[in-house]
């Protein structure tokens, strides 16, 4: 015992890091773990039926493309808002920048019901975009739509810091040197906030790939056109398919795995960046 | 998903003249940025009040008069009451074991504690109904001792628990680390508990985080859509939380009354925002304040 204080000052260590283990089991890694189990059931060949039939590669494609798409959205548009949020005063600032965490606090179904309404045919933007042939609910825009919505936090929430760490000494200076304001943004911020900004981008892809609530009101789940995969999970397991909802769903976790390794990859590169600069 | 909503002070940067754009620059931006917040933030917002009050207030009221309606809000608030408390004590132990102590595989361990965020959130369902299901792997043991889980309030406290399970542990985990172990063990060297050193020393300084972690959880607790729908069988006043009522009755072309159960979980949502605020301002007075007493900084460092 007398040992045991000298090492540790403080208690409790047993306690907590076994109630952690012990919780952390029950609640992730043995449930989780079910997913490997029911896929291998399948073999080999049977996994790569179900992941390459023509229903799940039209799901796989719409994923990926629409959270491309809308991870880009907020690339770009993330990047006026946070350079917005950081640099310029206006009225209804601190409401504003409060408000961009909304995605996170509102429900996904509300999110849904709510993208829907307004993008419908019908619907406060929807009409005007069905006045000019854009069918923006039901489609693939639609899916669009709701997952920039729900990636729009991640891209201005980690760019901020960075915005704010930036040293204006060194804009001052390029500026000094006679560079406009369009080369320093090229040459001098961009390259500075590049990590935060494929870090956000990066995770706001990983956010839409996975998301379900806010998509499938909006997307109208025609399969082969506008199905998800988050979907198509739901509709084997509402089929009893377990085996095929299991692979499906491991397919998902490893790109999340993939997609975390790749932002570790994002943090330590620019870490070394910032060693060598 | 490190970094999306953490507890981060914020300030407005003057920029100095030669670097400051033209004002027409400066108007469209932050017109590009209202514009683009709009259509995406405050219009659908917008949209869910007006839709919820379309018919008029007695018609809004009435929604809530539904038997349905309220054993749904009731078993949103059940669920997240267990699910809250639950992963706060995780969080706390966690923190204490991760921050206070050396020890191999630390830095796996926050990962895997960060695993559920990775995790879809139809996935997080799905692998209590492998696990529990009728078809599971538990499922015939669980049949025959007359247990149910999933389509019933244990599988949505077990979903909910998975998907909240980060929050408070990644909020306040960073933090104690920052604190170090040097209060504590001057508390233990003048003859204070374990418990007391607990209660008197590291919780008071750990209590901003741990109330935002708390924050976002409920949020997220009272607002899962896609895991508790896997689990919850959608047993109309029975397993239906609040996101699954707003559901049916919207499939149900009902839409007065599926915006007006979302218009309550909106104002939570808002609610959580406003709160969330406050309490990030909050703890950056609680940080300025130990800035500017040198004891505590002292011992910080």
């Amino acid at each position: 015992m007398a040992r045991f204080k000298r090492h540790h000052a403080l208690p409790g260590f047993g306690l907590t890091m076994g109630f952690t283990l012990c919780y952390l089991s029950l609640i992730v890694l043995i449930p989780l773990s079910t997913l490997l189990l029911r896929s291998a059931g399948l073999g080999w060949s049977g996994l790569w039926q179900t992941a390459t039939s023509p229903r799940v590669l039209a799901a796989y494609k719409l994923t990926f493309g629409a959270s491309v798409i809308a991870a880009g959205i907020n690339g770009l548009f993330g990047f006026i808002v946070a350079w917005t949020l950081v640099r310029y005063r206006f009225p209804g600032k601190r409401f504003v920048d409060a408000m961009v965490d909304l995605p996170f606090a509102l429900p996904t179904a509300v999110s849904g019901i709510a993208l829907t309404a307004v993008y419908s045919a019908n619907g406060w933007i929807g009409r005007h975009l069905d006045a000019i042939g854009i069918k923006a609910a039901f489609s693939p825009l639609g899916v669009t739509i709701a997952l920039t919505f729900i990636g729009l936090p991640f891209v201005v929430r980690t760019l901020q810091p960075a915005l704010e760490d930036l040293d204006m000494e060194v804009e001052e200076a390029a500026s000094s040197l006679g560079a406009n304001r369009i080369q320093t943004l090229q040459r001098v911020i961009l390259p500075s906030v590049m990590p935060a900004l494929l870090t956000g981008f990066t995770l706001a892809f990983a956010r839409a790939i996975g998301e379900y609530g806010s998509v499938v009101f909006i997307s109208g789940n025609m399969p082969m056109k506008t199905e998800i995969v988050p979907l198509l999970i739901v509709s084997k397991l509402e089929q009893y398919d377990y085996a095929g909802a299991a692979a499906l769903g491991l397919s998902m976790l490893m790109i999340s795995f993939v997609i975390l390794l790749a932002i570790n990859g994002i943090q330590w590169w620019s870490q070394r960046h910032r060693a060598g600069a | 998903m490190a970094g999306a909503a953490s507890l981060h002070a914020r300030a407005t940067i003057v920029q100095p003249r030669a670097i400051a754009e033209p004002k027409l620059v400066r108007w469209t931006l932050i017109g590009t940025t209202l514009a683009f917040l709009s259509l995406f933030l405050f219009v659908p917002l917008a949209a869910v009040f007006y839709e919820a009050l379309r018919k008029g207030l007695s018609a809004y009221l009435h929604s809530f008069t539904d038997p349905a309606a309220l054993a749904a809000i009731k078993l949103t608030l059940l669920a997240a009451g267990i699910a809250v408390p639950v992963n706060l004590v995780f969080g706390l132990a966690a923190s204490w074991a991760i921050a206070k102590f050396q020890f191999r595989g630390k830095h796996l361990l926050i990962t895997l504690i960060d695993l559920p965020f990775a995790v879809s959130p139809v996935v997080s369902g799905m692998i209590y109904v492998l696990l529990y299901g009728a078809n599971g792997y538990l499922g015939p043991w669980l049949i025959a001792h007359n247990v149910q889980i999933i389509f019933a309030l244990p599988g949505i406290v077990l979903a909910t628990v998975f998907v909240t399970f980060p929050f408070v542990a990644r909020e306040v985990i960073p933090l104690m680390q920052s604190q170090g172990t040097q209060e504590e063990q001057a508390a233990m060297t003048l003859g204070a508990s374990g418990w007391q050193t607990f209660w008197r020393v590291t919780l008071p300084g750990v209590k901003w985080a741990m109330l935002y972690g708390v924050i976002l959880s409920n949020a997220r607790a009272m607002g899962e859509f896609g895991a508790v729908s896997v689990v919850s069988g959608h047993i109309r006043g029975k397993t239906n939380t609040m996101p699954l009522h707003v559901e049916i009755l919207y499939n149900e072309y009902n839409f007065v009354a599926a915006f007006a159960v979302a218009s309550l979980l909106a104002l939570l949502a808002l609610a959580t925002l406003g709160l969330k605020t406050l309490v990030e301002w909050r703890s950056a007075v609680a940080l300025a304040q130990a800035e500017a007493n040198p004891v505590v900084q002292e011992k910080a460092s």
